[in-house]
């Protein structure tokens, strides 16, 4: 057993854990932080992605003890603090971005550091941004549209403040 | 599915790392990004009774050129090749590779050594190092052996690196004056494995004739295949369309791949070659490209 201490969503958790637990483990069962989800277990849906130190990771695919003093942002740390909704969050309900939402908040951090890093993307970058993570109700179309309506909601907001 | 028990070590330097692979040899795994490894502990596929994490190992990330060599440390991650500067300058065959490996989640934490240390038949590092006749550096007790790229792999998922050894760097040639390049694959989704991927460079003389011409092919062998044939047939000929199918040709007699349930192994042996013939044709146009600049460039030094 090892101690650890990871800071997620801007709060230090310490915890004693078995190496082997993995980093979605963690975050669900360790930390009750349960809107990561957890799907296929090998890498493959997407589903778990969480933010480690800004970079998008799947978090069943890393073992708890590596993020020892790292910071990690799930998908509970995206909305503002009174509740508004992160702008991709806003986009994914506007645009019915998901059906039964399990494969959602995947998407969503895979989604945010790489619009912050692609602020004007085409349909075939943002496909290829998302060939990572599974989504069996919505055939993508409107993930798409989503993501979309977000890049733009982004750059209207950025051209607000800069006025 | 989780991982079974492991002990689990996370060193701080390469020496420590070589002390715990004495005491420990087979039982131990290497644990780099863990993309690959980490899978196959979930599924139980493998069950390793010690892990050594290499994570924290410091001075195994770097990017670097000596020499006209780019020197790659053992632990840079994919994203990290794929936001170099002196990558995307110096060797673009690898940046435009390395852009289609996996997603990129799995970029974000993969690292170069851990994929080549793997050696899955179907991943895209493996024909790059072929095709560029890159380097191994393998550090052990005794020191640091270098091993050519065509030496290193040896069968699926198996290396030349010893038990009681670890990959530390790669060393990459930087492309020579007047090279195209291309790395293409076909897969079901973008960042799924390739079912055949080729890698390629041209070079073309000052005179526009072909100089050296390098294939490397993936997915269509247990071990990365160099395809020297059709290297051979290019570096007679006139770099053109009809001389780039007979080398297609070539490429799918040399290969032996597999079914499975992904494609059959006529198919892949098809896709080897036209692959192969559309790669040569990508590099022949950047190759051309460089060749047209020098030559402008050349004429307005006359001029000037």
């Amino acid at each position: 057993m090892r101690s650890i201490t990871v800071n997620v969503n801007g709060r230090a958790y310490t915890r004693t854990v078995e190496p082997r637990l993995l980093l979605s483990d963690f975050i669900r069962h360790e930390l009750g932080l349960t809107g990561t989800h957890v799907g296929c277990e090998h890498g493959v849906c997407g589903a778990c992605t969480v933010l480690a130190d800004g970079l998008a990771i799947r978090s069943c695919l890393t073992l708890a003890v590596q993020m020892d003093g790292a910071s990690i942002t799930t998908v509970e740390g995206l909305a503002a603090k009174g509740g508004e909704l992160h702008p991709l969050q806003a986009a994914f309900r506007e645009a019915h971005g998901l059906q039964c939402g399990f494969c959602t908040p995947g998407f969503l951090m895979t989604l945010v550091p790489w619009l912050a890093e692609h602020p004007q993307p085409t349909d075939a970058e943002i496909r290829e941004a998302l060939s990572g993570n599974l989504c069996r109700c919505t055939g993508y179309q409107n993930i798409v549209r989503a993501v979309k309506l977000a890049a733009d909601a982004m750059a209207d907001r950025k051209g607000g403040d800069g006025a | 599915m989780k991982p079974a028990r492991f002990d689990y070590y996370d060193p701080t330097s390469v020496d420590e790392v070589l002390a715990l692979l004495q005491q420990y040899g087979d039982e131990a795994k290497l644990l780099a990004g863990g993309q690959s490894l980490i899978p196959i502990l979930n599924m139980r596929l493998a069950k390793p009774a010690v892990l050594i994490d290499l994570n924290r190992v410091a001075g195994l990330a770097y990017i670097r050129e000596l020499d006209s060599q780019l020197q790659i440390g053992a632990l840079t991650r994919h994203a990290e090749v794929e936001r170099s500067p002196l990558i995307a300058t110096r060797q673009p065959l690898l940046a435009e590779t390395v852009r289609q490996i996996g997603h990129s989640q799995i970029r974000n934490r993969g690292t170069i050594g851990g994929s080549l240390a793997h050696a899955d038949p179907a991943a895209e590092l493996p024909a790059v190092m072929v095709a560029l006749d890159g380097t191994f550096c393998l550090r052990g007790p005794s020191g640091v052996r270098e091993v050519p790229a065509g030496e290193f792999f040896l069968m699926y998922f198996t290396t030349c690196i010893r038990p009681d050894e670890i990959l530390t760097e790669v060393r990459v040639p930087v492309l020579p004056p007047r090279t195209g390049y291309a790395f293409l694959e076909l897969s079901r989704r973008h960042g799924d494995f390739a079912l055949a991927g080729v890698a390629c460079t041209l070079t073309l003389a000052a005179d526009g004739t072909m100089a050296d011409c390098r294939l490397g092919l993936t997915g269509v062998s247990m071990t990365p295949v160099r395809a020297t044939a059709a290297e051979a047939r290019l570096q007679e000929g006139r770099p053109e369309p009809g001389l780039f199918a007979e080398a297609a040709g070539l490429v799918r007699a040399a290969v032996a791949p597999e079914s499975d349930v992904h494609g059959s192994a006529e198919y892949r042996r098809h896709l080897a070659g036209v692959l192969t013939e559309r790669a040569l044709a990508t590099a022949l146009q950047r190759a051309s490209v460089l060749l047209e600049t020098e030559q402008l460039e050349t004429e307005g030094g006359r001029e000037g």
